[in-house]
This record gives C-alpha cells, sequence and structure tokens, in this order.
C-alpha cells in the first residue's frame, strides 16, 4: 500500500465512527487549547519583559549596595556590630532605608573606592528625595512619586528625549499619566516647558525649585514615577539638608557605577566579583529584571504542566478509541492481512489515524485558542492593561503553535502504539473466523 | 509432468492444547496442478476451510510440508508471502467480507491497493473486472445494497482484479440461493477454462464438487481417498 494510500485510509477509517473520533477530538482539543494559551502568556510575558528590558537597554549601569554578613548565611546570628561601618538610617539623605535593599550604608570612602575599582568608569551614591508636590501653570499641586531607577534604566518615551541631555538644567521625565492632571492636552505640549517643584527642609520649611520636562514616558514596569535629572537632584538634596545639623553622619543605601557599554558578560562577571571581594553587592539591571523573568517562567510553567496532564488524559481517549476500531475492524484486518498487506502497513494504518485524530484536536485547539486568545488579550489590552502599554497578555508565535501541535501529534502516535501493534499482530486467520 | 502450482505432503494441524486440543488435520497430502480445477469435499468440521487455508499459506501446519511451485513454504520469507497471496492468490471466503459502506469499486480494488498500485490504474482494472462480471453500472453503489448474488460476484471481481494464478473459494455457493449459486458457479468456471486459472474449491455440496477436475475428500481430518474421473461429465 501507498504511503498516500496509508494516509487517505487512516482518514476515512476516523471518520467512520463519527461520534467516537469526535469526542476523542474533544478531549485533545481541550488539552491543546490550555496549551496554547499558556504558552501564549508565558510569550507575551516574556516578550514584554523582554522589549522592557530592551528599552531599558542600560546594559552599562549597575547598582551598588554594601554587602551584608546576613546575606549569605542565614545561620550564623547577627554580624557583631562594627562602630566604623556608616549607620544611621536617618543619614541617608531624604529618609530611611527603602525595604528590600541592603540594610548596610555606604560611606564616602566605598564610593571612592568603587570609583577605584577596575572597569568601572564613574560612580555616584543614590540618593532618596522625596519632593512633597508638581505643579504646572498654577494648574494646582499634585503629589508626586520619584521613579527611584530614573538614572539606571532608559525611559520609554513617548515624547522628548531622556534625561542627561542638557547641562546645567533640573531635567524632569513626566510620566503620561501625570498630563492631565497638570493641565497638558498631550505629551508634546509638555515637552520643554517648566514645572515647580515643592520640597520640604530639614526644618519642614516648603520650598520650590523649578525643571524643564525633557521628555514623557509610557508607563511601563520600570517607568512609573517622575524622573529626576542629577542636577534636579542634587538641588532638591540642598533643600532637603536646608538646616541639618552639622556632623550628622552621611550614608548612602546604594551608588550606580557606569562601566563600558561594549563590556561583555564575563568582564561583568569579574567586576561583580571585584566589588564583592571588597563588601559590595553589585546588581545590573539583567540580573533585576532576570529574577521577575524567573518567577514567570515558573509560573507559566506549571500551567503548562496542567494542559499536559490534560492531554496525557486525551491520550487514554485515542488508546480507547483505537482499541474499539481495531475489535470492530478485526475483519477487515484480517481480510487485507489475507490479501498480503504487511504487519508494518496495518500497523502504519492505525498509528496513522491516532496522529490524525491528534492532529485534528491540536489544530483545531490552537486555531480556536488563538482567535479566543487574540480577542480576549486586545480586550485586556485597552481596559484592565491598558496602563501597561506595549503589554499583550497572550502572545502566538507560529514556532510554538506549531510545536505543540507536533507534541500532541506525538502523543497520539505514541497512545496509537497498542491498538496499532495490536492489530499489526492479529492472525488473519483468527480474524476471519471472528464471529 | 511439471511441478505443481501448491503440494501438501502430510500436513497436520491442531488447534487448542492440552485437553482441549482438537486435530483438525491428521495428515492430509494433495498436489494442485496449474490450471486444473479441485474440490475439497466433506461435511462440515472436516477441516475443508483449515486445509485451504494451509494451501493458501494463510496459516503455517504443525507437521508436514508446503510447497508452492517447487519451493518449500517455510523457505519462502514473509515478504515473498505477503507478495505471492497480494498477486498470485485471489481469496473468496464462506462469508462475503465486504466494507459495507464502501463502494463496490473500492471493494473489489483493495488487492491492488494494498500492492501499491497508482489509484487512476486501480480504477481502470477495477472497471474492467466489474464489467466483466456484468457490474459496472453498479462500482458506485455501497457494498451494502446489494443482494447475496451481487455481493458474491463482487467478492469474485475482488479475488481476480490483481489476475491471480489461483482462486481460492470457501464455499462460493453456501449463502446463495440454488439459482444464484449455479450463475456463480459459471462465471468460476468460464474463468478456470478462459483464463486458465487454477480453482481450489472448498464445498459439502456434491454437485459443485462434481463438476470440478478432481476432488479430494476429507473426514476428521484425514483423505478419503482420490477419485480422479473427471468431473465435467456431470
Ligand atoms: N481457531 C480454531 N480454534 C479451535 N478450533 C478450530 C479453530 N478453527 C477450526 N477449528 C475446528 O477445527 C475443525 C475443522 O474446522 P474447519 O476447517 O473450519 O472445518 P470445515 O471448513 O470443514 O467446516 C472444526 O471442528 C472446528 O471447530
Ligand atoms: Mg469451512
Amino acid at each position: 500500500m501507498k504511503f498516500l494510500d496509508v494516509i487517505r485510509t487512516a482518514v476515512h477509517n476516523s471518520f467512520r465512527s463519527k461520534m467516537r473520533t469526535a469526542l476523542t477530538v474533544v478531549a485533545i482539543f481541550i488539552g491543546a487549547f490550555t496549551l496554547t494559551i499558556t504558552t501564549a502568556i508565558g510569550t507575551g510575558i516574556s516578550s514584554y519583559i523582554d522589549n522592557q528590558l530592551a528599552s531599558v537597554g542600560s546594559a552599562d549601569v549597575i547598582s551598588i549596595g554594601k554587602a551584608t554578613e546576613g546575606d549569605s548565611t542565614v545561620d550564623d546570628g547577627p554580624a557583631r556590630y562594627d562602630p566604623d561601618k556608616a549607620t544611621a538610617a536617618s543619614g541617608f539623605p531624604g529618609g530611611a532605608t527603602p525595604p528590600g535593599l541592603p540594610v548596610g550604608a555606604l560611606s564616602d570612602d566605598d564610593i571612592a573606592s568603587i570609583r577605584g575599582t577596575d572597569g568601572i568608569l564613574d560612580a555616584n551614591p543614590v540618593v532618596m528625595v522625596a519632593p512633597s508636590y508638581i505643579e504646572f501653570d498654577g494648574n494646582g499641586k499634585y503629589e508626586l512619586t520619584v521613579n527611584p531607577s530614573a538614572a539606571v534604566t532608559k525611559a520609554d518615551l513617548a515624547a522628548g528625549s531622556q534625561l542627561g541631555g542638557l547641562d546645567d538644567t533640573n531635567e524632569l521625565l513626566l510620566p503620561a499619566s501625570y498630563l492631565e492632571n497638570l493641565g497638558f492636552t498631550n505629551a508634546e505640549s509638555a515637552e520643554g516647558r517648566t514645572v515647580t517643584i515643592g520640597s520640604s527642609t530639614y526644618q519642614g520649611e516648603m520650598k520650590e525649585v523649578t525643571a524643564t520636562v525633557v521628555g514623557i514616558q509610557n508607563e511601563s514596569l520600570f517607568g512609573s514615577g517622575v524622573g529626576l535629572g542629577q542636577q534636579l537632584t542634587d538641588a532638591l538634596v540642598d533643600v532637603q539638608n536646608t538646616g541639618k545639623p552639622r556632623g550628622a553622619p552621611v550614608g548612602y543605601f546604594a551608588a550606580v557605577a557606569h562601566i563600558g557599554s561594549d563590556a561583555t558578560q564575563p568582564e561583568i562577571d569579574a567586576i561583580k566579583a571585584d566589588l564583592e571581594d571588597q563588601g559590595f553587592v553589585g546588581r545590573t539591571v539583567a540580573d533585576q529584571i532576570g529574577t521577575i523573568q524567573t518567577v514567570v517562567n515558573g509560573i507559566v510553567g506549571v500551567l503548562n504542566a496542567f494542559a499536559v496532564i490534560a492531554l496525557i488524559a486525551a491520550g487514554f481517549g485515542i488508546v480507547n478509541t483505537l482499541l474499539m476500531s481495531v475489535q470492530e475492524r478485526t475483519r477487515e484486518i484480517g481480510l487485507m492481512k489475507a490479501m498480503g498487506m504487511s504487519g508494518g502497513k496495518i500497523y502504519a494504518l492505525f498509528s496513522t489515524e491516532a496522529v490524525f485524530i491528534g492532529f485534528l484536536g491540536s489544530a483545531m485547539g490552537a486555531l480556536v485558542a488563538i482567535g479566543v486568545g487574540s480577542a480576549i488579550s486586545n480586550v485586556l489590552s485597552e481596559t484592565l492593561l491598558s496602563d501597561l502599554q506595549g503589554l499583550d497578555v497572550l502572545k502566538f508565535a507560529p514556532a510554538s503553535v506549531a510545536g505543540i501541535v507536533l507534541v500532541v501529534m506525538l502523543i497520539a502516535f505514541l497512545a496509537g502504539t497498542l491498538p496499532a501493534r495490536r492489530a499489526s499482530k492479529q492472525n488473519p486467520i483468527d480474524a476471519l473466523r471472528y464471529e | 509432468m511439471n511441478t505443481p502450482i501448491l503440494s501438501a505432503q502430510g500436513i497436520r494441524k491442531s488447534y487448542g492444547r492440552g485437553s482441549a486440543r482438537f486435530d483438525a488435520l491428521r495428515g492430509v497430502s494433495l498436489d494442485v496442478n496449474a490450471g486444473e480445477s479441485i474440490a475439497i469435499v466433506g461435511k462440515s468440521g472436516s477441516g475443508k476451510s483449515t486445509l485451504m487455508h494451509l494451501l493458501a499459506l494463510l496459516d503455517i501446519p504443525d507437521g508436514g510440508r508446503i510447497s508452492v511451485n517447487g519451493t518449500d513454504a517455510t523457505k519462502l520469507s514473509v515478504k515473498q508471502v505477503n507478495q505471492l497471496r497480494n498477486e498470485d492468490f485471489g481469496f473468496v471466503f464462506q462469508q462475503f467480507f465486504l466494507t459495507p459502506n464502501a463502494s463496490v469499486l473500492d471493494n473489489v480494488v483493495l488487492p491492488l491497493e494494498i500492492a501499491g498500485v497508482s489509484s487512476k490504474e486501480r480504477k481502470a482494472r477495477g472497471m474492467a473486472v466489474l464489467k466483466q462480471l456484468e457490474l459496472d453500472d453498479k462500482a458506485k453503489n455501497k457494498a451494502i445494497n446489494l443482494s447475496g448474488g451481487q455481493k458474491q460476484r463482487v467478492v469474485i471481481a475482488r479475488a481476480l482484479v490483481n489476475n491471480p494464478r489461483v482462486i481460492f473459494a470457501d464455499e462460493p455457493t453456501g449463502n446463495l440461493d440454488t439459482a444464484t449459486g449455479s450463475l456463480v458457479e459459471d462465471i468460476l468456471f468460464s474463468l478456470n477454462k478462459e483464463q486458465g486459472i487454477t480453482l481450489v474449491i472448498v464445498t459439502h455440496d456434491v454437485e459443485l464438487a462434481a463438476r470440478c477436475d478432481r476432488q479430494i475428500y476429507i473426514r476428521d481430518g484425514l483423505e478419503e481417498g482420490i477419485d480422479t474421473t473427471a468431473g465435467a461429465a456431470a
């Protein structure tokens, strides 16, 4: 029997018992549908994070903190108090240590030694400023959140340019969501305008600083809040420190260092190792985002596992369907064998039928998943997730959809081996006598 | 004399094991010569079908030897046996074994499909053999919608489509009324006379047996004696 005839006959046979085939196809459909959707969620979120990472793009920035002894060991108990260590959370310009960051503070000496590390071009302490309000053109005062990572990331801009382009200017990046309240009609109209920022001094007295909006950024995972340029930050620190008693200890919770933008991963690793030897912890943007990615991958992995379990259950449906077919077609198989059909071809006939059923279910499941998923994804990105521009929760990559269909066909083939073997081993005489 | 196309020497066949063991054939020998028609005659349960299946290499004897054209069947590979059954043998079994919902033509060309003949040639040869059996107008009908006689003619067409050298027919008229039965007999014997196809016919019908060149009588798995009178006289 020719290969094409085997396929044609197998396809034809699978339609002989329509109800039974249909039910098996439905089981596979559900599994393939789920797997396609979960994979698409994985792809969607991963590619969003990748895009964010690409737009952030500052591969040349390392955030550096003080390594605390407690970081490495849980069992050793607290480390001995060291009076030489820069201390006092109150010493951070602007307030307490943000949660989740190393507790140890960096002193000016530490900053100097970071600057002296091989491969590090420059290093600046990160200072926390907490301005009270922002106002444009007398349209009212609004609270503002400062984007702490503005210095280490590249903003995804709706208009204007990045921070650091203008000398002697108090540069500021405005999130798109601030535009309306402040009284701007659109992103372009805000570019280059001057806004006023209010901040209280150490004594609690309110002072104002003016700043120029250099760019407007889209809302994103890494870019919520107002981005402040270095000069504006310095100006706000000055305001905050006005009236601060002399001699209060100074420390920084972190520093931002630049390395050569062409640094390779081994070079970056070497710099991080070097920093570690000096008692610092360095984390690149990629390190930080990698953590998020790991969590997302974990969740998607669990979802996929459920879908695969559904598919394995569907595989047993195929086994069952085909065993019944083999039983029903005993005489037909016997006749074909009597007429010289080889066991191998009989095997191929039933395996092909299994694979075809698998293909039907998975192709339909994948297609419907793409249709339904795209619709849901569109609705979501216009409603619930509209703040996260550029996020398609479900993203269907042709390669992974094709991969799913192939995997299901493989599962179907494996499920078909038992019935196909049984059919191919049948003795034609027993089959022909079978009543 | 030429080597017989099929030869069985002292073949034995048992079914079951132990106390349930049943000896269906207990040492039967026979030669089938090319171009002759031979009847295997006996009562129900005497082992006729078993003998025919063994001659057609559908089963393997427990003892004795089967040769095809002088070659020991045990020396043939599985592939050669399949090819032999596919190309040189035609089968008419006790039941029709037609695929009910497939068309008459599709049923008839099954041996060609198994042989890997192209679908165009299958159709041409299938239609030719249906025409020969005056069934060409039924080619597109479903097999299930035919009468018993028509079904048996379809089965003969299927046995004939690959131009076999031997046709094995197991009770070819068993399921048919007398009139239709004799029609089917006529077809078989004309194939034997006109195309030189060897006939191995299993039957318990003495009249049908008498139309064959030779008769082998089987009783309880043993041969009763070879009658060599030319049977066409009946
Ligand atoms: N697969 C089998 N298992 C057990 N007994 C069988 C089997 N096939 C045939 N027999 C027995 O062998 C004997 C001969 O069968 P068979 O050759 O079909 O006889 P016939 O065709 O002459 O009626 C019968 O008694 C039958 O019951
Ligand atoms: Mg019989």
